[in-house]
């Protein structure tokens, strides 16, 4: 057996308590041992990595990757490459691509421009209507014989309530799980930005908390109903994480995420017209990111990248008409660690809200421990990055940095043992 | 990209080089557009209405939204200050929307214009063509979405000044549909800074925008306790489409409790003036006996809208002229 020793780094699990320096020992893709050294063998290669941090690898809720179908804004190698940047190694991509990712041939597609790029894994997330119209179902079950790892409707709505639950009635009868995102399409209708003082004041269109919390309300009753297995994401507001805590109290199994934006970000970003925040689910009070901040902390929600590349054009616009998003995978890390630094966010909370918690949605076996899969990053928390335009990975031009230097640096990753990064 | 519209619109000494917005313009500022204008209305009563401070510039009134009212009156405005003129009436495509504005502002560029007057069905549309455009062309905001419409606000200005000496001090009442009036909210920053005492807004639930008070007035749902003390009642037109979007019942119950008769206008101060930016619609928010009465400006207004357009025009053009003249300021101001 010959071995990947890495060497004095600090290794962070939260799901196991871990937090120590430690030489951990890599062998046929798994973790072989960890603190001493395997009793036989040899070691291949010694990596020493003093003052860096290995974590198991981020794995992403949810990422609008760019193809099929929009190539101009990206490419699942730019964008995989990217999120490996920010020590992601699984990317759930969303299904609205063109064309929808509602057949096991796109599906296909998808896995097979992954695999050949080589960057992070990409685990996809089927549609769960046809079309993601909402009104008839997809091929359920095709899907997730395809490599789905949840179904989803992304942000399109379900035409009603019967669809809903007729979807979660026929996922539940074969165990798969859903990923919703609560919105009601006729509250939130017309609006770009969250409903209060900024959007009064720069006279934009709002969509209130009310289009998140009706819909969440709905799906919670439903879900409870049919028996199904649900993962809310891209919560928003501090209701949200109330009725979550309060269904969770009462019995339902309910995971849910928030996109990173809406922890650093609030409305108040969108004071200077800025296209940029233009972003779905729209960036909300501070009395709401400082809910979604605690809920993090408490291991409530895990955090997802709601990465979203668009080309110059796309955001080139008054604010209502550019196109929401943000490109986020090469900002992911500083802005997650620039929380930490202000003490908003305990380091340990942010590696379970991107690693353990999401393993968990997923049921993979993820993490620092002998026999498991080697899928880590080893990240120099001191070391900084630029973020001009030309170091960024992402083909995005909607990054949230633009110019800026920043702390958090990753330095390799690594999938299933083999270094992407 | 990041910056507040009320900073984008003035020089590195705090002139005007752009009108987006009233929010955050200094009392200073505010008073000077009205003086401005006044000495322009001497010259509107004149044989020869013409003043040459824009002689040879390229003024073109770029309307993305219908309006014949606001557009003739900025025609007027930059044909009396010797501009020439270029209108264009551009339909908003469906498609591709922020392309084609993209597109059209780079055409119009090739064209060497020297200002700009936008109106576009997009709130923050007039500060984005601001931001995009190449220097030394002023942008004039002749109304944006639901965001600003600060010429009609200073010509509202004007006329209390005129017909009330000044605004400090006045009590001032903004009836019907704040939710989608963009003059109501350029009116609230600019009432505020010229020292109103009191800005009220009155309407419904549903024409109140969230969190409205914030901007800087108080809000009533009755006219009978908004009305009351109040120097000054502008009424805001209603637009018939309102009805569809679920948000009032019918255009007689928002008359019945909306609507400015005479027996409600007596609870206002005996002196009070009536406004309205136009164009009314007469017995649904206002009717007849007191729009045409003694006690409405109505039409004064449409007079003072002149000379309020000339004034934010020649002083846009003189501060992209320093400008011009001076690049280092330009720096600094962009820094």
């Amino acid at each position: 057996m010959r071995y990947l020793h890495i060497e004095n780094a600090r290794l962070i699990d939260p799901a196991r308590q871990l937090d120590s320096v430690s030489d951990i020992y890599i062998a046929e893709g798994r973790i072989a041992a960890i603190g001493h050294k395997p009793s036989c063998g040899e070691i291949e290669q010694s990596l020493n990595a003093a003052g860096q941090w290995l974590v198991p690898g981020f794995i992403d809720l949810g990422a609008h990757l760019p193809e099929p179908g929009f190539t101009q804004k990206g490419s699942i190698a730019s964008e995989t490459r990217a999120a490996c940047a920010s020590g992601f190694t699984h990317i759930c991509s969303l299904p609205d691509t063109k064309p929808v990712a509602d057949s096991s041939a796109v599906i296909q597609q998808i896995q097979e421009k992954a695999a050949k790029a080589g960057y992070a894994s990409v685990l996809p997330l089927g549609a769960a209507t046809q079309g993601l119209a909402g009104e008839q179902l997809a091929n359920m079950v095709g899907l997730h014989d395809a490599g789905c790892v949840a179904l989803t409707n992304a942000r399109q709505p379900f035409k009603d309530n019967y669809v809903l639950r007729r979807v979660m009635e026929y996922a539940a009868t074969y165990g798969i799980p859903l990923f919703l995102q609560a919105e009601d399409v006729s509250l939130a209708e017309g609006g770009c930005m969250h409903e209060g003082p900024v959007a009064t004041r720069m006279g934009l269109s709002g969509i209130p908390g009310t289009a998140e919390t009706t819909a969440l309300a709905q799906i919670l009753l439903l879900a409870e109903q049919t028996g199904v297995r649900i993962h809310i994401s891209q919560v928003s507001t501090a209701r949200s994480v109330a009725m979550l805590r309060q269904a969770r109290h009462e019995g339902l199994a309910v995971t849910a995420d928030t996109p990173l934006a809406n922890l650093v970000y609030t409305d108040a970003a969108v004071a200077g017209f800025n296209s940029l925040y233009n972003v779905q689910p729209p960036l909300r009070s501070e009395a709401d990111r400082e809910a979604l901040l605690n809920a993090v902390n408490t291991g409530e929600l895990a955090i997802s990248s709601n990465h979203r590349p668009h080309e110059i054009a796309a955001k080139k616009a008054p604010f209502a008409d550019a196109e929401a998003g943000m490109s986020l995978f090469d900002a992911f890390l500083p802005l997650a660690l620039q929380l930490v630094g202000k003490g908003e966010l305990q380091l340990s909370a942010l590696i379970a809200a991107v690693s353990n918690q999401p393993a968990g949605v997923l049921g993979l076996d993820h993490g620092l421990k002998e026999g498991a899969w080697f899928s880590a990053a080893l990240i120099d928390p001191a070391a900084e990055r630029s973020f001009s335009a030309q170091d960024l990975y992402s083909k995005g031009k909607n990054s949230p940095l633009n110019g800026d230097t920043l702390k958090g640096s990753v330095s390799a990753v690594f999938v299933d043992g083999r270094q992407v990064f | 990209m990041n910056t507040d519209p009320s900073q984008v619109q003035l020089t590195a000494d705090g002139r005007l080089k752009h009108f987006l917005t009233t929010e955050g313009l200094s009392l200073d500022l505010l008073t000077e557009i009205l003086d401005t204008a006044d000495s322009f209305i001497s010259t509107q009563e004149r044989a020869v209405k013409k003043v040459p401070l824009l002689r040879g510039k390229t003024v073109v009134n770029l309307f993305f939204e219908n309006s014949t009212r606001t557009r003739s009156t900025f025609e007027l405005a930059a044909k009396r200050l010797s501009a020439d003129i270029l209108n264009l009436d551009i339909a908003r495509s469906a498609t591709s929307k922020g392309e084609t504005l993209m597109d059209t502002l780079w055409n119009l560029e090739a064209m060497y214009s020297d200002m700009f007057v936008v109106r576009h069905a997009d709130s923050g549309a007039a500060h984005f063509i601001a931001e995009q455009v190449t220097p030394n062309v002023a942008i004039i905001n002749a109304g944006d979405g639901r965001h600003a419409h600060p010429t009609q606000a200073m010509l509202d200005m004007l006329t209390i000044r005129r017909h009330k000496g000044s605004i400090e001090g006045k009590v001032v009442a903004i009836v019907g549909d704040i939710l989608h009036s963009r003059v109501a909210r350029s009116q609230i920053y600019a009432l505020n800074t010229l020292g109103a005492a009191e800005v009220r807004v009155i309407g419904p639930g549903t024409l109140l925008p969230k969190d409205i008070e914030a901007l800087g007035c108080k809000a009533f749902y009755r006219m009978e306790d908004g009305l009351r003390d109040c120097d000054v009642v502008i009424m805001l037109r209603l637009q018939k489409e309102r009805m569809q979007k679920a948000l009032l019942p019918s255009e007689g119950e928002f008359f019945r409790l909306y609507g400015l008769t005479e027996e409600k206008l007596a609870i206002a101060r005996p002196d009070a003036i009536v406004m309205h930016p136009g164009p009314i619609n007469r017995g649904v928010e206002i009717e007849s006996a007191v729009a045409d009465g003694m006690q409405s400006v109505i039409l004064n207004q449409v007079s003072y809208g002149i000379a309020v357009r000339m004034a934010v025009m020649a002083m846009a053009m003189s501060g992209q002229q320093q400008e011009k003249n001076d690049p280092a300021g330009q720096e600094e101001a962009s820094a």
